[in-house]
């Protein structure tokens, strides 16, 4: 089923298989979700269901998102997020949507927020290579040249220190290795981005088309 | 217990006997050849355990044919099938590297009494 699921990020360890070998995984609690909102191609131009998740008290909530919930007749819910599905009709709103959705060798994409790493230089942020560090070297972490004299300017998209990290990455391909309804934590062959405890979106690998 | 470590001791080992480096242990590895599996035994002073939970491993090494061999395994491999304990050892570190220098008396371990 296409979709997605919300959840956090827990944390890696690993899963051996019967064979013994060993596979490192990243554990995610997944949902319970609620969906909160349907969006279908006559309204809103676009099939996609809203995914509510995690409580928090009610006090925290403004006015317009009190609203939101109360019209699904539901508690208000800390994250919203939209999925993209082929046909919101087939959900209902209040729907429970746990870590079950998934089923063991599926293929998935994550989405998170990835580790910020502030502002970082070119070795860090692009994988420059570093200068000799001794043997009178005073050329150590710097970026280099920066362009060709002859066009008198630095072209667009020069690779160069700055802010890296805190941006929306999406790790593909990742096969579901163990899923705990019980629980509701998948666990993912790989790395995730984020830190541990960050929001992630658990989505189908392949796109949802209407 | 948080949850990793919850879902990790879904998979450990209950029956691990308690060994330490210095002791000399026989471990029971299962080893898959084409299509039929036996088991190996690889027997040697346990030089270090690391780690904690589920990613825990430990390094057994024994001096073979004048050749020191050292392997290194998950604790809570499947392919482990057991270990025994058949000496413990007297040492007065947690890791015995220095036994990579030293061939044979010097590199005898004093039974703990």
């Amino acid at each position: 089923m296409p979709g997605g699921i919300l959840g956090r990020k827990v944390g890696m360890t690993q899963v051996f298989t019967g064979e013994g070998v060993t596979i490192p995984v990243t554990l995610i609690k997944a949902g319970p979700c609620v969906v909160v909102q349907k969006k279908t191609p006559e309204h809103d131009g676009y099939s996609a269901i809203q995914l509510g998740f995690e409580e928090k008290k009610e006090y925290r909530f403004n006015k317009p998102l009190k609203g939101h919930f109360a019209r699904a007749g539901l508690k208000p819910l800390n994250v919203l997020r939209e999925f993209r599905v082929p046909d919101s009709g087939l959900y209902q709103i209040g729907e429970e949507i746990k870590a079950d959705l998934f089923k063991v060798g599926e293929i998935v994409n994550i989405v998170g927020i990835s580790k910020g790493h502030g502002f970082a230089g070119g070795i860090k942020r692009h994988g420059f290579h570093r200068g000799p560090m001794a043997h009178g070297s005073k050329y150590h972490r710097r970026p280099g040249s920066l362009a060709a004299k002859g066009p008198a300017r630095v072209f667009k998209g020069r690779r160069l220190p700055g802010h890296y990290g805190t941006e929306r990455v999406t790790a593909q391909n990742l096969e579901i290795v163990r899923v705990d309804a019980e629980r509701n934590v998948l666990a993912v062959r790989g790395a995730v981005p984020g830190f541990r405890g960050s929001l992630v979106m658990v989505k189908n690998s392949v796109p949802a088309r209407s | 217990m948080n949850l990793l470590q919850s879902f990790e001791q879904e998979q450990v080992k209950k029956d691990v006997p308690g060994f330490k480096p210095g002791n000399t242990v026989r471990v029971h590895v299962r080893v898959i050849e084409g299509s039929r599996e036996r088991i190996q035994i690889f027997e040697g002073v346990v030089i270090r355990r690391r780690g904690m939970g589920l990613g825990e491993t430990f390094t057994v090494r024994r001096v073979s044919y004048g050749v020191g061999v050292e392997r290194t395994f998950p604790l809570h491999s499947p392919k482990i099938e057991k270990i025994e304990v058949i000496r413990r050892g007297f040492v007065r570190r947690a890791r015995l590297y220095y036994l990579r220098g030293l061939t044979g008396k010097n590199a005898r371990i004093r039974e703990k009494n």
